[in-house]
């Protein structure tokens, strides 16, 4: 085997085979990789015990019965009250706007750009769409300040100039792009035989849509809807800046109200002292939060892995 | 008999057509409401905030004066901010996804991981903000420092880098693994001479779109406790900063109207950065499109 | 080398095939009661087989007859699919490399593979030469270019390439990345090499220049080569391996195979009835 060059590579390589640490090599990497995989394990696992020792005690001060079932959230008061379901109406308020929002523009830009568009169109609009994603929610809150309640109150003089509509049409428009985007994708993955096998037999190009393609893909695209209502009920920055500080335990869009989010960022930017018992409230409610933000995110992996068609 | 009418149905059939010509414009309608929404806004920031943007901005740190204020302290944090974020998120990310998509073994560890990451995706950034506060700023006394600020965003980031990197490496075809292992390179050689530099591309372009997002997010911030009147520039990583959302969040809370405009253009600085972010990303993207 | 064509044809009467490859001459690889699984499927059946020095051995076979895995075997590349158990025993120059000790990125510097489709790495050509060098260590640039020049003259490509060694290898027509591959292979000197149908993504005119290299490569290494095409077989080989459902048909020298072959089975797939 020798003699095919002057330089014998097996021969140099022989002599370069550091065994060692390439043996050591191999067998840390993994091990550190591995580390940085369970970081994030690390982080759900902060997240939880954080939120649940300081959840922990704010019940000690407070009753868990108060807290879910009371209709005052005055932390503030002289003789503070902590019942939680004015918040959770704040969000909910929003969310709802959002939803009305986004679900319609949504399906509506899915349908359209599935069915509808040419290559060209989706090519360049699809990247448009995902800037409205991108968008800080910070713009977003000032603009629904500065902006929308305004031309609001030229329609609806009543209008206050904190309320529930201003900001959850302008949530609506950010999770826009979340909704179009995943219904587009669920839509297009229906097969075009299905398609083609409908418009083979004189259907409209609506009608494949909404009898075939819309029922195929439904998994895909509520799962779209309820990944886009945890956004609606995480955002912070819009409801913060547009929607107010006054909790309230109503339906009406038109006045002031605050949200779980805004809640927090309220005292946050206030000074409420480490220890005390406002300053664990904003762990209750962060706890409340990340729960209802959890039941979506797992709902809507449920029903895309439950009513996925399979082709 | 016939079953089906042919007359009826070509009746039917224009009204049909018709119907069908409406929902398509319907469809189109909602499509141009949402392009409007983001030309409404972009027009909105540019004829609100020019007038206050200019050099002495960008050079004045905040003030009580709408005239005088500026973003200087904040711009500088928030790049301070993005100096800790980047590696940190990248260095976290990209082996995380080099250790789910080369080495992990497909078991239920594997899928809980995977699991816990997009769960974790879902989380509010508010709800990362109590973490780092009691995490970072109380439990290991880091303060409301870049530090406890550049951690807490890049664990929010996190499972959007983590993603965006497996996707990468997946889209490594395995004949290039292949060539590398019959040529006797170990495993970690081959993820680190083959795997990465053809994946790169991707994961740089996931990760700038990612550390766009955590220059603009604000609550995690406002949680913190990360002041807004800040007259001095960063010392170092445990020194006390502001950044540019809070700085424009501070604004527009403002009762003066002056103030609105200077909020705008702490916007349009904030949106000029990102969009400097995404060039370099598109940049890169489409400058390593498809080699192989 | 002497090639005793009637020696081998007389010998072959008894089908003890094992022994003329020993005669003939120094062996490589011999494979003893090799049985593999892929999950639940028994890809491979209780292969003997014997690999010489300096010759080309073609396998040949239906697809899905475990061709390109026993190949894949021999450098133990099969182990990149999760589910793969193996039993009994290959020994490369006398040590077995199934074995748990065996160390698999020492056997495959010893035995280079070249591919079905030609898979150069997205770097310079350079790069992709001097790849198998550098990760085993070697880093002298002066070393380096002379191993890159080699390489590239062996392969027969330096010539087309060498104004171009800095540019990118995918720019290059897929002939010239297989002949690039194949540099690739050589850079590092290995004992043997296995090529798995390494023209069946390539043009005729290609498929020549690579079959003309293989000829060239022959008397400096030993080459064992999977191939669908069995005109390419009777070409180049010296011997030839016929695979059918995971079993060693025939294996005998190249020209028994095709003209006169002992097994049934092996005449219909030669004479082209199945396959």
């Amino acid at each position: 085997m020798a003699n095919k060059t002057s330089i014998d590579v097996q021969q140099l390589i022989a002599q370069k085979r550091n065994k060692k640490l390439k043996k050591y090599t191999e067998k840390v990497v993994p091990i550190i990789l591995l580390i940085t995989a369970v970081v994030s394990v690390l982080t759900t696992i902060g997240i939880v015990f954080t939120l649940i020792f300081e959840t922990f005690e704010f019940f000690k001060r407070v009753s868990i019965w108060e807290y879910v079932t009371g209709t005052e959230w005055l932390p503030f008061a002289g003789d503070p009250s902590y019942g939680v379901l004015p918040l959770i109406a704040g969000t909910l308020k929003v969310t709802a706007i959002a939803v009305v929002v986004a679900v319609p523009l949504g399906l509506g830009i899915a349908i359209y750009l599935s069915q509808f568009a040419s290559d060209n169109v989706r090519r360049i609009t699809k990247p448009i769409l995902e800037v409205l994603a991108g968008i800080p929610t910070i713009v977003y809150g000032f603009f629904a300040l500065t902006f929308v309640t305004p031309m609001l109150q030229k329609v609806f003089p009543s209008l206050e100039l904190f309320n529930a509509l201003s900001p959850g049409i302008i949530i609506g428009i950010m999770i826009l792009p979340t909704i179009a985007s995943l219904s587009e994708d669920a839509m297009s993955s229906v097969p075009n035989t299905i398609r083609e096998g409908a418009l083979g037999l004189g259907s409209t190009k609506f009608e494949v849509a909404l009898k075939i393609v819309l029922p195929a893909a439904l998994s895909g695209v509520l799962a779209s809807i309820v990944l886009g209502m945890s956004r609606a009920i995480g955002e912070t920055m819009i409801v913060s800046l547009a929607g107010g500080s006054t909790p309230l335990f109503n339906l009406d869009v038109t006045t002031s109200l605050q949200t779980m989010t805004a809640y927090i960022v309220q005292v946050s930017s206030g000074d409420a002292g480490y220890g005390t018992t406002i300053y664990y409230s904003i762990y209750a409610v962060g706890f409340t939060l990340f729960l209802f933000t959890l039941i979506m995110n797992l709902m809507a992996s449920w029903v895309s892995k439950k009513f996925r068609e399979e082709y | 008999m016939a079953y089906i009418n042919h007359e009826t149905v070509a009746k039917k059939l224009s009204v049909r057509r018709l119907k069908n010509n409406l929902w398509k414009n319907v469809f189109l309608l909602a499509l141009l409401l949402a392009l409007a929404a983001l030309v409404i806004l972009g027009y909105r920031m540019i004829s609100q905030g020019t007038a206050y943007l200019n050099w002495e901005f960008l050079q004045n740190f905040s003030s009580r004066f709408p005239e005088k204020a500026g973003v200087h302290a904040a711009l500088i944090g928030s790049i301070a901010m993005l100096a800790i974020v980047a590696p940190v998120s990248l260095f976290l990310g990209v082996g995380a996804a080099i250790y789910l998509e080369e080495y992990a073994k497909k078991n239920k560890f594997t899928q809980f991981i995977q699991m816990n990451i997009s769960n974790l995706a879902g989380v509010p950034s508010i709800v990362f903000g109590l973490l780092g506060l009691t995490i970072f700023v109380r439990m290991l006394g880091m303060g409301k420092s870049i530090l406890a600020a550049g951690l807490t965003m890049s664990l929010l980031i996190l499972p959007v880098v983590i993603v965006a990197a497996q996707e990468a490496i997946r889209a490594v075809p395995d004949h290039l693994r292949e060539a590398s292992f019959g040529m006797g390179a170990t495993k970690w050689q081959t993820i680190y001479k083959v795997v990465l530099p053809s994946a790169i591309p991707g994961i740089l372009t996931g990760g700038i779109l990612a550390l766009s997002r955590a220059i603009g997010e604000t609550a995690p911030l406002v949680v913190i406790g990360i002041p807004v009147i800040v007259q001095f520039l960063p010392t170092g990583i445990l020194s006390e900063f502001t950044a540019l959302p809070m700085l424009i969040f501070d604004w527009a809370k403002r009762p003066q109207e002056e103030f609105q405009y200077v909020a705008a253009a702490g916007i349009l600085v904030l949106m000029i950065l990102l969009i400097f972010m995404n060039s370099i990303a598109v940049w890169i993207r489409n400058k390593f499109q498809k080699r192989y | 080398m002497v090639r005793a064509f009637d020696e081998v044809i007389e010998m072959n009467k008894e089908k003890d095939v094992q022994v003329i490859s020993q005669q003939q001459a120094k062996s490589v690889f011999e494979t003893t009661r090799l049985n593999l699984w892929y999950g639940e499927t028994h890809a491979l059946k209780d292969i003997h087989l014997t690999i010489s020095e300096n010759e080309v051995t073609a396998i040949i076979g239906p697809s899905g007859c475990g061709k390109s895995t026993y190949l894949k075997t021999l450098n133990r590349m099969v182990e990149l699919v999760p589910s793969v158990r193996t039993s009994g025993e290959i020994k490369y120059r006398d040590e077995n490399i199934l074995s748990k000790h065996y160390q698999v990125e020492h056997l495959r510097t010893k035995v280079g593979m070249v591919f079905q489709k030609p898979n150069p790495f997205p770097k310079s050509i350079y790069d992709n030469i001097a790849y198998g060098p550098r990760i085993h260590g070697i880093r002298n640039k002066k070393i380096l270019d002379q191993i890159v020049e080699k390489s590239l003259r062996d392969a027969a490509i330096w010539d087309e390439v060498k104004d171009r060694l800095h540019e990118n290898a995918y720019g290059l027509s897929g002939g010239q990345q297989q002949r690039i591959c194949i540099a690739r292979c050589l850079a590092i000197e290995p004992d043997v090499i296995l090529m798995d149908e390494p023209t069946s993504a390539l043009d005729p005119i290609s498929t020549l220049k690579v079959e003309e290299l293989i000829q060239q490569l022959k008397a400096n290494y030993s080459i064992v080569i999977v191939t669908h095409n069995m005109q390419q077989a009777a070409r180049i080989s010296d011997k030839t391996a016929f695979f059918l459902n995971g079993e060693v048909v025939e294996f005998d020298v190249t020209n028994k195979i095709f003209t006169n072959p002992h097994d049934k089975r092996t005449e219909d797939y030669v004479s082209g009835r199945f396959g």
